[in-house]
């Protein structure tokens, strides 16, 4: 019975977007950390999702089978330079460097891996309702 | 006679079958809300009844806002979409007791 084909796409599901959430969680944590050097600074991480597709297409009439991190990306954006020649960690020329993390953007990132994940635990709990439902049929 | 009991059953049992797909489906368009270039499918509940068992083909759905990164899933839409299916299957679930419980009836003539 594929009817527990559910639970893994819900389940796909929940465990990408709860790496969403240690991709937000790392690059809030890492948002201060500063370097002198521009190559070694922290920088934000973001995960690729892509749909997968069932092992034998057209078998279960090719209905997707969930979601799966295809990879993480890190951010592009340039360090931002500081000038703080008191601070033990800085250049020759007296300046940090510290990762261009967005922090509104990281905490809007999390609201919305929140969110998705919630769906799918949703999604869940009503397949499994249902399930149970289906196994007292022709009962009482 | 396996076949009778399946006429008896009428519609209901494709229904079912039909019913635990589309939440597959809709179970996936909701865990691919956040993927890139993903297009939302469904299936015309209508029509896939109408055809045979395991040909119903999948549609796109039209998009009210489409995401820049070409993500046709609405969140709000397919959860409701679901609720709305897990309530038809249920009712089904319901058509099929009471039809079986009328051949206990029948059977035991009680």
């Amino acid at each position: 019975m594929s009817s527990f084909r559910i639970f893994d796409i819900a389940g796909s599901g929940m465990s990408a977007q709860s790496v969403r959430l240690n991709t937000v969680a790392s690059n809030l944590a890492n948002a201060e950390s500063i370097s002198g050097d521009p190559a070694q600074v922290y920088r934000a991480k973001h995960p690729v999702f892509q749909a997968t597709q069932p092992e034998a297409a057209g078998v279960a009439g090719n209905a997707g089978s969930g979601v799966r991190v295809a990879g993480i990306i890190e951010s592009r954006a340039e360090p931002q330079r500081r000038y703080e020649p008191g601070n033990p960690l800085a250049d020759a020329q007296g300046y940090v460097y510290a990762p261009s993390v967005n922090v509104v953007e990281e905490m809007v990132d999390m609201i919305s891996a929140s969110r998705a994940y919630q769906n799918d635990v949703e999604v869940m709990n009503t397949a499994r309702n249902l399930m149970l439902a289906t196994l007292k049929l022709g009962q009482s | 006679m396996p076949d009778r009991i399946d006429a008896y059953l009428g519609i209901h049992t494709r229904a079912l079958m039909l019913e635990s797909r589309r939440a597959e489906l809709l179970a996936n368009n909701l865990a691919n809300a956040d993927t890139p270039g993903f297009k939302s499918r469904d299936i015309d509940f209508k029509s896939a009844l109408a055809t045979a068992a395991g040909a119903e083909e999948l549609k796109y759905r039209v998009p009210l806002a489409p995401a820049l990164d070409g993500n046709t899933v609405d969140a709000q839409l397919e959860q409701s979409a679901f609720a709305a299916n897990a309530v038809r299957y249920q009712a089904t679930l319901t058509f099929i007791n009471g039809k079986l419980r009328s051949l206990m009836t029948a059977i035991t003539g009680q």
